[in-house]
């Protein structure tokens, strides 16, 4: 039987929402760690040399190609039997953030390529160097194209996140599941539970929303370009990172 | 104030360039055409070093240009950023216009002032109204690139380059992606410049423009320069066979 009386004490429970705030706060860490790994692997993997382009395809090769839930276990479990012991915090930030990094790699490269061979071109006619061209030209384009797909990966991040309850993070995933252990109301509290994540990705959504207007304000890019954007590579990258 | 010589390029195993030399005086406006694939793209490209040359050297009022003489050694390339500061005394004009498209026409002209010399806001605005004004696009100065047409983009390329100052011009085929009746306005802004005395080097198809502005055309083949001479020695009385075959074709001929 559903049991309105639980749902309705647990939607408003102190206790649930502290485990929300550890969700999002851990998202948000895992995030940065991602966004740092992404864009260094991912100007490693434009470089003309192979000796620092593979490095950076190893990485984004092994994370994408093992489960997050094994690295993160790896790291938590697996990693002091080498003398490396690591905190449960630590383990979740490095080890979502990590992966997290081999995605976002791919997205930021896909929209820095994205950017017309022509704009480069023309930065270094009128003497900008590598630095500045990047800086004032390819990156505020590739960042209108990056944007979106950036936010979907924040999105699938804060629903993976989850995933460190299985190293004992006492996130809002295992917080709920310790609740239950005493409880037994599995339904109304695992309700709680998704409502909860419902509510951080519908907030996000806005901010998304806000962040890709900001950035599209000055409009184009490959649209009209006769040079052709990878779109169906940028779309590759979300679909493959939803799989997760 | 222009000097290439000896300049080969390969792409691959295929040798585009196959030893161009060049040599521009101060004012003069040199033309540069031949058939597609003939490499002469790939040569205004050198010169820039946009395209690095394989072999030759490019100078620049003769400032060697990426390279520094090393005594009787081998000459050593100077950095990106030396280079870079070389090239600001070369401004070029591309087939594809390649404004940076999410920034506004005032601001793609301000680019290079603000970013590369450094110049202060206000002077930068005055000087790039200046020559949005010059090229006719006053009233465009908000607009971003792919609110203007295709000839009105390219005239804001043109007051871009210009922007820096440069002791030389470069245009790529300015013309060759515009729609007919917007080529005549890019042309006449490269006339009008041609005649305040701006040293151009000019690659194009539209040959009645060079029979009117330059000083010279050379004809391009095969990655080498087949022949060249004043634009009525060119156009009226070519001697090559390979000069007149393509003149026949471009002006309509059959």
């Amino acid at each position: 039987m559903w049991d309105w009386e639980t749902f309705f004490h647990y939607l408003h429970s102190f206790y649930l929402i502290k485990g929300a705030g550890v969700s999002l706060a851990l998202s948000i860490g895992a995030m940065a760690i991602g966004l740092v790994f992404g864009l260094i692997a991912a100007m490693m993997r434009m470089s003309r040399h192979r000796l620092i382009r593979q490095p950076a395809s190893f990485y984004v090769w092994l994370f994408r190609g093992t489960p997050v839930l094994v690295q993160l276990i790896i790291i938590y479990t697996g990693l002091p039997q080498l003398g490396i012991t690591l905190g449960v915090i630590p383990s979740a930030l490095i080890g979502l953030g990590v992966n997290e990094g081999a995605y976002l790699a791919e997205i930021i490269r896909a929209g820095i390529s994205a950017v017309p061979r022509g704009q480069f071109e023309a930065a270094r006619a009128i003497g900008m160097t590598r630095t500045a061209t990047m800086r004032i030209v390819v990156m505020p384009q590739a960042l209108r194209i990056i944007i979106p797909p950036l936010g979907n990966a924040f999105n699938g991040l804060m629903k993976t996140s989850s995933l460190a309850s299985v190293i004992s993070m006492e996130e809002l995933l295992r917080r709920t599941e310790l609740l239950i252990q005493v409880q037994f109301k599995v339904l109304e509290i695992f309700i709680v539970a998704a409502l909860y994540y419902l509510i951080l990705t519908t907030l996000w959504g806005f901010v998304q929303q806000r962040l890709e207007a900001h950035f599209s304000r000055s409009v184009t890019a490959s649209s009209r370009s006769r040079d052709k954007a990878p779109q169906v590579r940028l779309n590759d990258v979300v679909l493959s990172h939803d799989a997760t | 104030m222009v000097e290439a010589n000896g300049i080969h390029k390969y792409f691959g195993h295929n040798h585009v360039l196959r030893g161009v030399d060049l040599k521009v005086r101060k004012g003069e406006v040199v033309v540069i055409v031949g058939p597609s694939g003939s490499g002469k793209s790939t040569f205004l490209r050198t010169i820039n070093h946009l395209d690095t040359p394989d072999e030759g050297w490019v100078r620049i009022d003769g400032e060697l240009l990426a390279y520094r003489s090393a005594g009787s050694g081998k000459p050593v390339a100077l950095s990106d950023a030396t280079l870079s500061e070389q090239r600001r005394q070369i401004g070029m004009v591309f087939q594809q216009f390649n404004l940076f498209s999410h920034m506004t026409a005032l601001e793609n002209v301000m680019s290079g002032p603000v970013h590369v010399l450094r110049t202060a806001r206000a002077a930068a605005i005055e000087d790039a109204r200046n020559l949005l004004a010059l090229v006719g696009l006053d009233d465009k100065a908000t607009a971003y690139p792919d609110q203007l047409s295709g000839g009105q983009q390219q005239r804001v390329a043109i007051a871009r380059a210009l922007a820096m100052h440069p002791k030389v011009m470069l245009f790529d085929e300015p013309t060759s992606s515009l729609d007919p009746e917007m080529v005549h306005e890019v042309l006449q802004v490269m006339l009008d410049l041609s005649r305040q005395g701006m040293t151009m080097i000019i690659v194009t198809h539209e040959i009645q423009f060079a029979n009117k502005a330059a000083n010279r055309i050379l004809f391009m083949d095969s990655g080498t320069i087949i022949e060249e001479g004043t634009p009525a020695e060119i156009v009226n009385n070519p001697r090559n066979e390979r000069t007149q075959k393509f003149l026949r074709l471009v002006m309509g001929g059959v």
